[in-house]
């Protein structure tokens, strides 16, 4: 049996937490790195935990999903109530209720908004709604046997379906302009570089954990069936699994790592509104995992901070021309690195095994359809 | 391997009927299978033979008609992986092998031990069944190629694969599916071997367009020929080959008498 972690991924992983838990803080608090870049990249690091989510079902299930932005985004939401809350009378209207409340006419806080005076509360509802949702959704969708593009399309109408939901002013949760304004998270400013600096050492520590953990999953049994799952389902059930049961497994899970992802990226960003659920950051995020290299675990997190580094860089110095750059990037990914970035060594190693001039083995023989 | 006729039925299909948007794949069909048998099921192309494996494995319901198994399993209100878990293994026309696992991982993951998802996050295979592992790999002639992606292998080399985990699963009833398809002379002799060496400790049920081989493993033993989705007649293959019935549908002939 092969080892979980191999050496040089332990390395890995060590440099990985030396650098969020030590080096980048510590810089941080000499003044070498802004409080503004700490920033940022813990925001890169909330999105790298949403790549890893998509590529678990899709990388590693064979299940394209886009609703990722959704699972990503409730979890957000979810603590983003909690913050509202934490506001007190400090925002514009000097009211205990939140802003958008006392603009719309609200009297009094509706009563589901209640509990989350709670941070205990609105942790536990950062895993329980996305994830109940991601089960009832899965059950009826896997039940069923919904597969392929037909998954992919459902689950972008859950998305959108909720995001027209969440733009409506009658649903207390901020119409278009959501949650903004948050000052305070478990007692700390959230605008002091401390808190900034906790938040990132806490998103980096999420990230590795959640690397781990699905590392491994990855390489359990259960990881071999939902590799299975993936290249022939039909093999999977003539051996006796019920592919439904794994697949489910895998889309609840990947909803609470994106809805993870999205809890620490909310006080971080000092914002959440219905267009971070829109069907287009499902697909960047899907971008992203290609971009990396689907089927690993080190390609998302290398696509999601690559591409937002980028994009973060492209958006000030061609505005105008971000979204062609990102459209362009996918398609040379496609056409040229199907393995993504990751796959670029192996790439170039077959390379250059072909262009030695010693004839290939032959080892495979192309199958003809009986 | 077993001449009398006394041993229980495994599997039994009576007045099975089954329509695909009006063309009618199996229509009254009557089956009976013994116990440790091995039938060989011939018969021309649409003749309902990889229909009637789908009805028996789950993968389509009969619009009517009962297939029991074992004497107490209606296969009918049972889905493909209740089905598999009863003893029922399926050898498919195409290989249908996990092209990006190794070939030691596709008969891992065949063989007997927990389904559920719970108890696959800490499944490990036993010393037991490591040596059952290294036995199949052996019988497959497969024991150089374990650690290959199975998708690198040969079209022939996959078809024994499937076979192997067909052998893992352990089944009491084998149902193959033109195992021999792609195989070169040696490779379809070895395989006729491999299947007659099964039948008695397990049941098989053959399906083949490949009369030699048909010959070689029917060899003695009852023939079931399938005419347009139904039982045109059964015996030993020189009786079957012998019937007019038989040659007319083969030759193509056209036949009133039916």
């Amino acid at each position: 049996m092969d080892r979980v972690f191999q050496k040089s991924e332990i390395i890995a992983l060590a440099i990985g937490f030396f650098l969020v838990v030590v080096l980048v803080p510590l810089l941080n608090s000499m003044g070498l790195i802004a409080d503004f870049t700490i920033n940022l990249w813990g925001k890169y690091l909330c999105y790298a935990i949403m790549a890893i989510s998509v590529d678990l079902l899709w990388g590693y299930t064979g299940l394209l999903s886009l609703g990722q932005s959704l699972f990503f985004s409730l979890g957000g939401y979810m603590i983003g109530m909690y913050l509202m809350l934490m506001i007190g009378k400090l925002g514009q209207y000097k009211s205990v209720l939140p802003d958008f409340m006392v603009f719309l006419g609200h009297d009094f806080l509706p009563s589901f908004w209640r509990p989350f005076y709670s941070p205990l509360f609105a942790v536990l509802m950062v895993f329980l709604v996305p994830g109940l949702l991601a089960l009832l959704f899965g059950y009826l969708a896997f039940r069923s046997r919904i597969k392929g593009v037909y998954f992919s399309i459902l689950t972008q109408a859950l998305t959108y379906g909720a995001a027209l939901l969440f733009f409506r002013n009658d649903l207390p949760m901020g119409g278009n302009n959501g949650f903004t304004d948050f000052r305070f998270i478990f007692g700390a400013d959230l605008r002091s570089a401390g808190t900034k600096r906790w938040l990132f050492i806490f998103t980096g520590v999420a990230l590795l954990g959640i690397y781990m953990g699905c590392r491994w999953l990855t390489r359990t049994r259960f990881g071999m069936i939902q590799r299975a799952v993936r290249d022939s389902e039909v093999r999977v059930l003539f051996s006796g699994y019920g592919a439904a049961n794994y697949k489910l497994f895998v889309f609840v899970l990947s909803a609470l790592i994106a809805s993870l992802g999205g809890a620490l990226f909310v006080p971080q960003v000092g914002m959440i509104n219905p267009s971070e659920m829109e069907t287009t950051k499902s697909l960047e995020a899907v971008v992203w995992v290609a971009v990396g290299g689907r089927g690993t675990l080190i390609g998302p997190i290398l696509g999601a901070i690559g591409v937002n580094a980028m994009k973060s860089w492209a958006t000030q110095a061609f505005p105008d021309l971000w979204l062609l750059i990102l459209g362009g990037l996918f398609v040379l990914i496609v056409l040229f690195l199907p393995k993504g970035i990751v796959g670029i060594p192996e790439q170039i190693r077959d390379w250059i095994a072909r262009r030695k001039a010693t004839p290939p083995k032959a080892t495979y023989i192309q199958p003809y359809d009986s | 391997m077993s001449d009398s006729r006394h041993h229980p039925f495994i599997l039994t299909a009576e007045g099975v009927h089954k329509s695909f948007s009006g063309f009618q794949a199996i229509s009254d069909l009557n089956f009976y299978l013994e116990k440790g048998e091995l039938r060989t099921v011939i018969g021309p192309n649409g003749a309902g033979k990889t229909t009637f494996l789908d009805l028996i494995t789950g993968r389509t319901k009969a619009d009517s008609g009962k297939i029991i198994f074992a004497n107490s399993h209606d296969l009918g209100s049972l889905n493909e992986y209740e089905i598999y878990r009863l003893g029922i293994g399926r050898k498919f026309q195409t290989p249908t092998v996990y092209t990006n696992h190794t070939v030691l991982e596709n008969l891992t993951l065949s063989l007997p031990s927990s389904r559920g998802v719970w108890a696959s996050f800490f499944a490990k295979v036993s010393p037991e069944q490591r040596d059952r592992l290294e036995e199949i790999l052996q019988t497959i002639q497969l024991s150089k190629k374990s650690s290959w992606q199975a998708g690198a292998l040969a079209h022939g080399e996959k078809q024994w694969l499937e076979i192997g985990m067909l052998l893992a699963q352990n089944a009491e009833l084998l149902l193959v599916d033109e195992p021999v398809a792609g195989m070169t002379d040696e490779e379809t002799e070895r395989t006729g071997e491999l299947l007659v060496g099964l039948a008695g400790k397990h049941t098989v049920l053959v399906i083949e367009h490949d009369m030699v081989f048909v010959r070689q493993i029917a060899n003695g033993r009852r023939v079931t020929v399938l005419h347009q989705g139904t039982v045109l007649c059964e015996g030993s293959m020189d009786a079957v080959q012998a019937n007019p019935q038989v040659i007319e549908v083969y030759l193509g002939r056209k036949s009133q008498s039916h």
